[in-house]
C-alpha cells in the first residue's frame, strides 16, 4: 500500500490533509476531534494580537451557491480572525500538540504591519510546540480594512518586508498565505520567496457576493438589512486554484518553492490534482464544513488506491508530475486533430450536445426523425462542448484523428509533425521554423 | 386488529371507518416544496423532449420543471395549464408510465424516470392553492357556443372559447359536472373532492354557463342548439354499457362497474356502501382494476378480476395491474364468463377458459366457478343514443383532425368521438383543439 506519509517543509503527518486555518480549526475540541477523524494536520484558526479579540457580526456569516439537489458548490463567509482571547488559543494549541506529535500543527498569525508586532507574537506562538507558521496574507473582508489580511497580501512589498520579519523571529518553517484577489499571483508568490518564505499555499478566498436578496434588496449573508462582500471558497473555486498552483509551479522564478495547495478539495481526486500541479500538500476546509470531518477517510482510501493503481509509492512521487505539461496557448500543438464521437450504445437520446452545437457552436451534429445524433466530421472543430453538457459520463468522446488520416473539416490530411501558432503563417510574428 | 365483516352477501361496513379512510387516501401523495425540488433536478432538459411528443396535450415539461427548479411553481402551473386546463387531474390520473415517463431519457439511462406526473401535480396545485386563474377572457366576440357534456372534453373546450371571449352554455346530463373526473375516477385518484374544486377554478375564469340536469334528446334537439347556438361542441363521452347477453346477467347483485365507482365517488360515508364477500369482475381496462381494488379497498375478502384475453393484451397498464395485485386483487387471464350461478341471488360465475388461435379467441370446454356474492361488468362503454344526422366511425361520432362532425357547425370529441384513446388527457386535447378551430370558424379565419 502507498506511503502517504507527509514531509511537507520537513514537518511530518501521516497523511497530506491538512485542515485549513478556517472555523473547523477554531479550538481545541474541534482538532482533537479532526485529528481523531484522520486529518494529518491543521492551520489553526489565525490569532491575532493579545488584548480585545475581534468581534465577530451576530447574524448570518455565510452564504452559498447550490448546484443539483442543493450540493453545496460555493460557500461564502464573513467571519474574521478567531475571536477567542490569544492566552486561551495557546493554552489550547500547547496541550493538543503534546498529545499528537505526530500530526502538523501550524499557527495562522495575523497581525498589524508593524514589525514589533509580528516580532513580538512569533515567538510567543512558537512556545506552543508548534511546527510552523502561516502568515494570513489572504482574508479580503473584515480584517483587510483595517490593512490587515488580503490588503498585505495585495502589495508584494509588505509581503516580503513581513515575512522577513517573521523568518528573522523563528527558525521554524514560515508559509505565506496568498490572496487570489490580485492580477497577477506571480508577483506575491515572489515576493514572499525573496522574504525567505519556506512555502507559500493558495488560494485564500476570493471576494464574492453569493447572492442578492430579492425582498430585501440585499447582498446574502444579509446583516440587518445589508451584506458586504466575503471570502468565496469550495468547489467552485477549485478551477482558480489549480491554475494559480500551476503557475506558481511553472514560473522559473518560483519553481521548487514548495506549494500547500488549497482550494474547493473535496475528494481525494481534487487533492491528487493539486498534488500533481506542484502542491506538496493539500488544505481543505468547505468539504469538512459541508459533510464533517469523516470525509477524510475517502480522501485517505481514494488517493491511496489511486497510488497503488498506479505504482505510485510516495507523495514525493506525485508532486508536480504534471507541471511539465502545463504550458501556454501558444505552444499548443495546431496539428493536433480530434473530432467527437457519440456512442449510440450509451446514449440516452436527451438531445443536449444537438442543443448545445445547433445553437451555440459550430451545427456539426446531426439528429435524425428518430432521435439519433450523429457528428458531422466536415463541421466538427472538435470544441469539446457536446461532451461537457452531456449527461451519459464517457457517451461522447473525442477521437485523435492520426497523421496522414484526412480531416474533413479542413479537406487536408492531418500532418504528422507538431506545429504551433509560434511558427504559423497566420501569425504576423511568427518565427520561421528551424 | 381492525374489524373485518366477513357476512355472506353484500353488506355494508366491512372495515372499521379508520381502515376505510386510510385505505382511501391519496395513491401518489403530494410532493412538498423539497421532494419537488429534488425530483425538477433530475430533469435534463432535453432538446425537442420525447415526454412532450408522447403528451397528448403537447405540454412543454422541460420548461414547467425548469421553472419549479427555479422557485416558481406558479409559472410551471401556467405553462402545464395553457395546453391542458385540467392538468391538476391529468396529473392524478393520466396513465404517465405509458406516456411521458414511459418515454423519460432517464427511463432509458436509470429505469427511473423523472416524476413529470407528480411534478404537474406539484405546480397545479400549488396555484390552485393561491385561489388565483392565471388566464381571463379576451374582448366578448358576441358569438355563443353550446357544449354538450361537463366531462374533461366539454370543459376543455367551454375554458378555451370562453377564453377566447366567446359565450359558453354546458348542458349537463347530470346534477354535478366533472364528468368521469367526477363519477368514473377511482376515489383514492381525486381526494379531497379535487374535481369539483377544479370544476369551480375553471370556471372562475367567467363566460361559462352549467345547465345542469340536461342532455341531447332529453328535450333538447341537435337542430335547436344549432339554431340558437353560433356553434355546437359535442363531449357528453360513452353514455350506454356493454352487456354480457347471457341468461342470470339480471340477478341481485350484477351490475355495472361504472355505476358501482359512480356510486362509490359519490357517497358521503364509505362505510354505508356495501360490497360483496367474494366479489368478481369482468372486463380488462381500467374500470374493472377501477371497479375490483375500490371493492377491495371497501372490505371485499376476496376479489377477482377476470379478462377473457391474456395478460398483455389488457387495456389497463401494467402500474394499474400491479396496482390491483398490490392491493390484494386477484387477476385471471383467458378466461370468459359462460353462466351466471344462483336462484335469485347471484351465488357464483361460472367461466370457461379461453386461447388465442390463429389470432381468434376460442372458447375452450373447460370451464371453472368462482363463487360470487357480487358481480362488476366492465366490459366497455359505448356511445348512447345520438341524433340520426351524425356520421358514425367504429361506434363512435367521426371527426376529422379538426374535432369537425359531419354536421356543419358541429364538432365532437373525447370518449364520443372517433380517435383518442379514451383517456382524460386525449379528451382535454380534442376539446382544446376543437375550441381553436370553432374560434377560427367563428371569426372568419379559414
Amino acid at each position: 500500500m502507498a506511503d502517504l506519509t507527509s514531509n511537507f517543509l520537513g514537518i511530518s503527518s501521516p497523511n497530506p490533509f491538512w485542515l485549513a486555518s478556517a472555523p473547523p480549526t477554531d479550538k481545541e475540541y474541534n482538532v482533537r476531534r479532526a485529528f481523531e477523524a484522520g486529518w494529518g494536520g491543521v492551520v489553526w484558526k489565525t490569532l491575532g494580537m493579545e488584548g480585545p479579540p475581534v468581534v465577530n457580526v451576530n447574524g448570518p456569516r455565510y452564504g452559498a451557491i447550490h448546484g443539483a439537489d442543493r450540493r453545496l458548490l460555493g460557500l461564502n463567509n464573513i467571519e474574521l480572525i478567531t475571536d477567542r482571547p490569544l492566552e486561551v488559543n495557546l493554552a489550547e494549541m500547547t496541550r493538543v500538540k503534546k498529545d499528537y506529535p505526530d500530526h502538523a500543527l501550524i499557527a495562522s498569525v495575523m497581525v498589524p504591519c508593524e514589525e514589533d508586532a509580528w516580532k513580538e507574537i512569533i515567538p510567543r506562538i512558537a512556545e506552543t510546540g508548534c511546527d510552523g507558521f502561516e502568515l494570513n496574507f489572504g482574508c479580503p473582508h473584515g480584517m483587510a480594512e483595517r490593512g490587515m489580511g488580503s490588503a498585505v497580501g495585495q502589495v508584494p512589498e509588505y509581503i516580503e518586508m513581513v515575512t522577513r520579519w517573521c523568518k528573522e523571529a523563528t527558525d521554524l518553517p514560515v508559509i505565506v498565505k496568498l490572496t487570489p484577489n490580485i492580477t497577477n499571483i506571480l508577483h506575491p508568490a515572489q515576493a514572499a520567496k525573496d522574504g525567505g518564505a519556506d512555502a507559500v499555499s493558495l488560494i485564500n478566498t476570493i471576494n464574492s457576493i453569493t447572492s442578492v436578496n430579492l425582498d430585501a434588496m440585499s447582498p446574502e449573508p444579509m446583516i440587518d438589512g445589508k451584506g458586504t462582500h466575503g471570502g468565496y471558497c469550495g468547489p467552485a473555486v477549485k478551477p482558480i486554484a489549480l491554475n494559480m498552483v500551476a503557475e506558481i509551479a511553472r514560473n522559473p522564478g518560483t519553481h521548487g518553492l514548495p506549494i500547500s495547495g488549497i482550494g474547493g478539495v473535496t475528494t481525494w481526486r481534487d487533492a491528487a490534482e493539486f498534488m500533481a500541479l506542484g502542491a506538496g500538500n493539500v488544505q481543505v476546509c468547505t468539504a469538512a464544513m459541508t459533510y464533517g470531518f469523516k470525509v477524510v477517510q475517502e480522501m485517505i482510501s481514494g488517493l491511496s488506491q489511486w497510488m497503488d493503481e498506479q505504482g505510485y509509492n510516495s507523495i514525493d512521487e506525485i508532486v508536480g508530475r504534471a507541471v511539465p505539461n502545463v504550458t501556454d496557448w501558444q505552444y499548443l500543438n495546431l496539428n493536433h486533430v480530434t473530432k467527437a464521437r457519440i456512442s449510440q450504445e450509451d446514449c440516452i437520446k436527451c438531445g443536449r450536445c444537438f442543443a448545445a452545437c445547433e445553437d451555440t457552436s459550430h451545427q456539426a451534429i446531426t439528429m435524425s426523425e428518430d432521435r439519433v445524433f450523429d457528428v458531422k466530421d466536415d463541421e466538427c472543430v472538435a470544441c469539446n462542448l457536446c461532451v461537457n453538457v452531456c449527461p451519459v459520463e464517457g457517451c461522447i468522446t473525442m477521437e485523435t484523428i492520426a497523421p496522414g488520416a484526412m480531416d474533413e473539416r479542413t479537406g487536408k490530411p492531418v500532418a504528422d509533425e507538431y506545429a504551433n501558432w509560434t511558427t504559423h503563417p497566420n501569425n504576423p510574428g511568427a518565427t520561421a521554423a528551424e | 386488529m381492525a374489524h373485518i365483516n366477513r357476512e355472506n352477501g353484500v353488506a355494508a361496513g366491512r372495515l372499521d371507518p379508520t381502515q376505510v379512510a386510510d385505505n382511501f387516501t391519496d395513491l401518489h401523495p403530494e410532493y412538498d416544496g423539497h421532494e419537488a425540488l429534488v425530483a425538477a433536478d433530475r430533469c435534463y432538459f432535453c432538446h425537442d423532449a420525447p415526454c412532450m411528443t408522447a403528451c397528448p396535450t403537447s405540454i412543454d415539461i422541460p420548461l414547467f420543471i425548469r421553472q419549479i427548479a427555479t422557485g416558481t411553481p406558479e409559472a410551471a402551473a401556467k405553462t402545464i395549464l395553457n395546453q391542458n386546463i385540467l392538468g391538476g387531474m391529468c396529473a392524478r390520473v393520466c396513465p404517465t408510465e405509458t406516456l411521458c415517463e414511459e418515454v423519460c431519457v432517464r427511463e432509458t439511462a436509470e429505469g427511473k424516470p423523472v416524476e413529470i406526473g407528480r411534478l404537474q401535480r406539484y405546480a397545479t396545485d400549488t396555484l390552485m392553492a393561491s385561489n388565483s386563474h392565471p388566464f381571463t377572457r379576451a374582448d366578448k366576440t358576441g358569438k355563443s357556443v353550446a357544449v354538450i357534456g361537463a366531462g374533461p372534453a366539454g370543459l376543455s373546450c367551454a375554458h378555451r372559447l370562453a377564453m377566447l371571449g366567446h359565450d359558453v352554455a354546458v348542458f349537463e346530463a347530470r346534477a354535478k359536472g366533472g364528468g368521469l373526473n367526477e363519477f368514473g375516477i377511482a376515489a383514492y385518484k381525486s381526494t379531497n373532492d379535487f374535481a369539483q374544486r377544479e370544476l369551480d377554478w375553471l370556471l372562475s375564469i367567467g363566460g361559462i354557463e352549467i345547465r345542469y340536469g340536461q342532455s341531447l334528446g332529453d328535450g333538447i334537439t341537435l337542430n335547436a342548439l344549432q339554431s340558437d347556438f353560433d356553434a355546437v361542441f359535442l363531449g357528453m363521452g360513452l353514455t350506454a354499457v356493454n352487456a354480457l347477453g347471457m341468461d342470470g346477467e339480471d340477478k341481485d347483485n350484477v351490475s355495472d362497474a361504472v355505476d358501482f365507482i359512480a356510486d362509490l365517488r359519490q357517497a358521503s360515508d364509505l362505510t354505508a356502501l356495501p360490497v360483496g364477500r367474494r366479489v368478481v369482475v369482468i372486463g380488462g381496462g381500467m374500470t374493472a382494476i377501477d371497479a375490483g381494488v375500490q371493492a377491495k379497498l371497501l372490505g371485499a375478502e376476496d376479489v377477482t378480476i377476470v379478462y377473457r384475453r391474456g395478460q398483455e393484451a389488457m387495456a389497463a397498464s401494467s402500474f394499474e395491474q400491479e396496482l390491483a395485485q398490490q392491493k390484494g386483487v386477484t387477476l385471471i387471464c383467458n378466461a370468459t364468463p359462460v353462466g351466471v350461478e344462483g336462484n335469485g341471488s347471484l351465488t357464483g360465475v361460472t367461466f370457461a377458459y379461453t386461447e388465442t388461435q390463429n389470432g381468434k379467441l376460442v372458447t375452450l370446454d373447460e370451464t371453472f366457478t368462482l363463487p360470487a356474492d357480487q358481480l362488476f361488468k366492465a366490459i366497455g362503454q359505448k356511445l348512447g343514443d345520438t341524433p340520426d344526422a351524425l356520421t358514425l366511425e367504429g361506434g363512435k361520432i367521426k371527426v376529422d383532425d379538426a374535432q369537425r362532425s359531419s354536421v356543419s357547425g358541429v364538432w365532437a370529441g373525447g370518449d364520443c368521438a372517433s380517435g383518442g384513446d379514451d383517456l382524460t388527457v386525449t379528451a382535454v386535447a380534442e376539446g382544446r383543439d376543437a375550441a381553436m378551430d370553432i374560434h377560427a370558424t367563428l371569426m372568419g379565419a379559414s
